[in-house]
């Protein structure tokens, strides 16, 4: 009896002991706001387009761990929703047409001498990339420009375009190998040369 | 000082290698050759790694051999230098030895012919200057690496000084197959080479000195060990076993030291600097000399040249000059490689220069260098293991390569990949394994590099959105203190009114917080009546009966609520001022206000629900029950609307009563009655809408409806007149006032032009939207015509021109007039002369912008080109006018120009 209630007594010590540790470590090491909405965000392409319907790209982020579909970002294309059904655990989707279609990388630029002057691209852009003041000729810092498209709806003489980034020698980048072909059967030497024969 | 031989150094050894054949004696049967002058150099700005050099010529410049004609450009970059005297003809984007097949900005040289040498200045106290003047020498001198990547020499030895040196081995391997530059480099030029390596030894101070050769190259041994011996140099001679790639920096530091350079890092970070022999040379020559780096020795060599050989050649001088110096046959040659048969790559075009780091032309015949063989199935027979120099598991790479996962190669360290391409050499299936690597590689670069330009992008919509917020808290802040100062004021007034102000005092704050909060609940329900009124439209376009009848009365319920609680808003303020007893005359007002207030919001919520009633009768126009519901709702209508006019009259009486009062009360006044005037428009307007409406469906209600309009358009005759009465006494009361104001209401009306300009546009932008809307929807043509929005739509178009007419009219009148007012004042006229001017111009842009719309629109919609048409004739005509305006405005602007 004595080593039964012993027993009982040392589980329930061992208990409180733990318990209290835990308790001590959830209020220790408490994570303030939601770490999963960080990750998220951090593998959105920041456009901050608002082609996914919400405004930037952050507010998707945190849609997304409502519950929201991962394949809403055009911009982001495959590769981010591969990205975010990884993090995820979720099955990877193809792209939601509704939300527009990848498209190569494009930056803004303004036919310079049609510019008005009248600032509307420069209210439209997410991310202060464009340069100028009230009837003075407005310009685009390529470099800073995420090609998210918002500036040239509210241009009033449509003078923007959207120009696609070429690849240059600095940028460019190897293709991957064809892989196996489907057709290489011809595996044994003799194969080979009954086909130089043909 | 040492007289023995030379020391040799120990060698120790590295894992894995291969043994291809070596293919070097070819090109060395031939002496040294000396390529003539080609007839155009080509020089890219982006001959090494980092950023590409500033041209600082300019076409047509004549330069001299050795003139700077690029410099560099940011920390991780280079100088460059005509290699020979003659004229800039352009600087152009030309293709460049590049594995992409790429064009790049180059500057194109036409020798002259004369090799006239720039002045040189040698820099002969290189033992007495600082070291860091020795390397900025370097640097404007253009060295770089010259055995692979072309790292810009002088960055590499400052990184060099961070630890102290143990080792300084100088590259002289040359492992790849064919290659045989440095081997003659080193023959032709031994004494330049230990003199170069010397001064690189004063800047560096290593422990040690080591050459590091293969044991293929005897003759460059023998010559070195002479020279050596000659000078009795601390340089030691490390001959190391031929095998590929032992000229790798990493894999000839561990024959040399025994130590691995881990992964990661530098050879800097473990005490030892590389450098090939080839910019030894270039560093004797530079400094001794005062040559910069304009040449360079490069192989020519493969089955396809019928005379082999090494040249000292130019930088600039296309690969086809090579090729015909070396007599090619252009029927042998299949593949035409720059560098070796192990990591060169195949050239596209023989047009493409040679740059500081080419070091082979290999002109291969299809024997010599066959096609891959196909791509076959990993046997996992484990050789690329075997023969991978950097320790790595080839095949694991593969796998992630292959499946993309990336995060997973770089786990297993792909970047420490040197792309040898031992693993692809020894592979018994033919994968292509350095190829699935450098994608793999260039895949996760691109990657990261996008991830940087997320992270600013996020910056700066973070930094834009703190910014806006800050600006939005300021206006907040700027509102809350006006607002409280206007209260403070009336509280101020109230105190001084009443004795027993007390109470009220109090009671005032709890009435607002509780209007506040009534305010805050019907903003609240009025957004769930949006929401559902939304959800119900889409409900009746996707025709869910039951939804819709649900939704109506829960639609109906949220009117209710609202209205119930607008009623009790309405009833709160005016609890408020009743509490001051004292003066009543002035209280009267407010409740009747109120009241007509009251009554309004009545009319407005029948009218909303009359107009969606109407809607759906415009879709079902066969429900006679509908057309019941909106009969009794006109009545409601009409019958609320004779509360407001009856109650608005009330208003006007008592205020007609206080007309006495002083003119602040009297703009109150006015201000009440213009308000009253819209409503009154308003309505009118609506009832015209029901007619309209009610005729379309040829309802029978459609008489009752005329009448109506009469009686409100008379409502609002007469209000408009009692508009214009106070309108004319006020002027009267104050016309000395007006006087001097004359000029500011002008500018006003110049505004309120603007506005209504702007207004105009709006509209137009609206009907535009909906009637692509419609369109979207898919909607018939004559139904679109029903609508009333393309009515609408010219309309505003109209009264847009008018407005734009009446906006250009009048500033020509002035302009005309001025003139001749202030003759002398010349420069105010021709500015005002540069604004219209500027104004004509964004006239006519705007006009052409809208004719390229409807162009657009033209070509989506060509069922509707005639319309379109005659929108576009009449713009045409419009930008025409605007431009005549402007040559007229130019014209005259020159004219005056050319008077004073």
């Amino acid at each position: 009896m004595l080593t039964v209630l012993l027993a009982i007594g040392i589980l329930v010590l061992l208990s409180l002991i733990f318990g209290a540790i835990l308790g001590y470590a959830n209020v220790r090491f408490h994570v303030e706001g939601d770490p999963i909405v960080d990750q998220i965000d951090a593998l959105l392409p920041q456009t901050q387009c608002g082609q996914c319907g919400h405004p930037g790209c952050r507010p998707y982020a945190e849609a997304i761990a409502n519950g929201e579909a991962i394949n809403h970002c055009p911009p982001g294309g495959q590769s981010t929703i591969q990205a975010l059904a990884d993090l995820l655990d979720v099955e990877a989707v193809p792209l939601d047409g509704d939300h527009g279609t990848e498209s190569a990388k494009r930056v803004a630029v303004i036919r310079e001498d049609e510019c008005i002057g009248c600032t509307k691209c420069i209210q439209a852009c997410p991310v202060d990339a464009i340069l100028g003041a009230a009837k003075q000729m407005h310009t685009v810092i390529a470099d800073e420009c995420t090609g998210c498209d918002l500036c040239v709806e509210p241009c009033p003489v449509d003078c923007i375009d959207m120009v696609e980034i070429g690849v240059t020698a600095k940028t460019w980048s190897w293709d991957k190998p064809q892989g196996i072909a489907a057709t290489s059967l011809d595996i044994i030497a003799t194969d080979r040369q009954a086909e130089v024969a043909h | 000082m040492r007289t023995e031989k030379p020391q040799t150094a120990k060698v120790f050894s590295f894992h894995g290698g291969i043994h291809p054949p070596e293919n070097k004696a070819q090109s060395l049967q031939l002496p040294l050759g000396k390529p003539s002058l080609p007839s155009e150099l080509i020089l890219p700005l982006g001959q090494h790694i980092g950023q590409s050099s500033r041209p600082l010529v300019k076409v047509g410049d004549k330069v001299l051999k050795g003139e700077t004609i690029a410099i560099n450009n940011g920390f991780l970059s280079s100088f460059l230098h005509a290699p020979t005297s003659g004229t800039i003809t352009a600087i152009e984007e030309r293709l460049i030895a590049h594995p992409s097949g790429l064009s790049d900005l180059c500057i194109v040289l036409t020798p002259d012919g004369n090799e006239t040498w720039t002045d040189l200045e040698p820099l002969n106290n290189w033992q007495d200057i600082s070291k860091t003047d020795v390397l900025a020498y370097l640097s404007e001198m253009g060295i770089v690496g010259m055995g692979g990547a072309g790292f810009p020499t002088q960055v590499k030895l400052q990184g060099a000084h961070k630890n102290p040196l143990t080792h300084f081995i100088i590259n002289a391997a040359e492992c790849e197959p064919y290659i045989t530059a440095d081997d003659m480099l080193i023959r032709e030029k031994t004494l330049e080479l230990v003199a170069g390596i010397e001064i690189l030894q004063h800047l560096v101070e290593a422990e040690n000195v080591i050459i590091g050769i293969e044991d293929n190259k005897p003759t460059a041994i023998a010559a070195l060990k002479t020279v050596l011996t000659q000078r009795n140099s601390d340089i030691q001679l490390a001959v190391v076993p031929t095998k590929y790639p032992s000229g790798g920096e990493k894999q000839l530091i561990q024959l040399l030291t025994g130590k691995e350079v881990p992964s990661g890092q530098y050879p800097a970070d473990i005490g030892v600097l590389c450098q090939n022999v080839g910019t030894c040379v270039a560093i004797h020559d530079a400094i001794t000399q005062g040559k910069p780096l304009i040449s360079r020795f490069t192989t020519l060599t493969g089955d396809a040249l019928k005379s082999p050989q090494n040249v000292e050649v130019l930088f600039g001088t296309p690969v086809a000059h090579l090729l015909e110096y070396a007599d090619y046959e252009s029927k042998k040659l299949s593949r035409l490689i720059m560098g070796g048969p192990m990591m060169g790559y195949t050239l596209d075009s023989a047009a493409v220069p040679i740059v500081k780091t080419s070091n082979c032309i290999l002109a291969a015949s299809k024997k010599e260098l066959p096609a891959p063989a196909p791509e076959q199935a990993c046997i996992r027979c484990g050789m690329c293991e075997q023969a991978c120099p950097a320790s790595l598991l080839p095949q694991q790479l593969l796998w992630f390569s292959k499946s993309q996962e990336f995060e997973k190669a770089e786990h297993h360290n792909l970047f420490d990949c040197i792309e040898c391409g031992a693993c692809s050499y020894v592979c018994p299936s033919s994968i292509p394994l350095v190829q699935y690597y450098r994608h793999s590689k260039s895949s996760i670069r691109e990657a990261r590099e996008a991830n940087v330009k997320a992270d600013l992008a996020k910056q700066r919509f973070e930094a834009r959105k703190a910014r806006q917020d800050a600006e939005a808290a300021e206006k907040e802040a700027k509102r809350l203190a006006r607002q409280k100062a206007t209260t403070n004021k009336a509280t101020d007034a109230k105190k001084a009114a009443p004795a027993k102000a007390t109470p009220t005092a109090a009671a005032a704050p709890a009435t607002n917080d509780e209007s506040k909060k009534l305010k805050v609940d019907i903003a609240i329900g009025k957004s769930k009546l949006k929401k559902l009124q939304k959800q119900l439209l889409e409900a009746q376009e996707n025709e869910h009966v039951e939804e819709i009848s649900n939704l109506q009365l829960q639609v109906t319920d949220q009117e209710k609520a609202i209205a119930a609680l607008e009623e009790q808003l309405a009833k709160t303020p005016s609890a408020a001022p009743a509490a001051p007893a004292a003066n009543t005359e002035k209280a009267t007002p407010a409740p009747v206000s109120d009241e007509l207030k009251k009554a309004k919001v009545d009319v407005a919520l029948i009218g909303v629900k009359l107009k969606k009633l109407q809607k759906q009768l415009v879709e079902t126009p066969d429900d006679q029950e509908l057309k019941d519901k909106i009969a009794a709702f006109e009545a409601d209508l009409k019958a609320a609307q004779d509360i407001v006019s009856k109650l608005s009259s009330n208003a006007q009486s008592s205020t007609n009563a206080t007309a006495a009062e002083p003119k602040a009360v009297m703009s109150d006044e006015l201000k009440k009655l213009k308000i009253d005037a819209a409503i009154a428009k308003a309505a009118v307007k609506k009832v015209e809408k029901a007619l309209k409406k009610a005729e379309e469906i040829k309802a029978p209600e459609a008489d009752a409806i005329r009448q109506q309009l009469k009686e409100a358009q008379q409502r609002a005759d007469e209000l408009e007149k009692a508009l214009a009465n106070p309108e004319t006494a006020a002027p009267k009361a104050a016309p000395e006032k007006a006087a001097p104001t004359a000029e500011n209401t002008d500018a006003e009306a110049a505004k309120k032009r603007k506005i209504d300009l702007a207004i105009a546009k709006a509209g137009i932008k609206k009907a535009e939207k909906n009637i692509q809307l419609l369109k979207d929807q898919g909607k018939e043509e004559s139904e679109i015509e029903a609508s009333e929005w393309p009515k609408k739509l010219i309309e505003a178009q109209q009264k847009l021109a008018a407005l734009e007419a009446e906006e250009g009219a009048p500033a020509p009148v002035e302009k005309t007039a001025e003139p001749v007012a202030n003759s002398e004042a010349k420069a105010e006229p021709e500015m005002d002369l540069a604004t219209q001017i500027k104004k004509e111009k964004v006239a006519v842009a705007l006009a052409k912008a809208q004719i390229n719309k409807l162009n657009k629109r033209l070509e989506s919609t060509p069922e509707e080109a005639e319309s379109i048409k005659q929108e576009i004739a009449a713009t045409e005509q419009r930008l025409q006018s605007a431009e005549a305006l402007l040559e007229k405005l130019i014209h005259s602007q020159t004219n005056m120009q050319e008077n004073r």
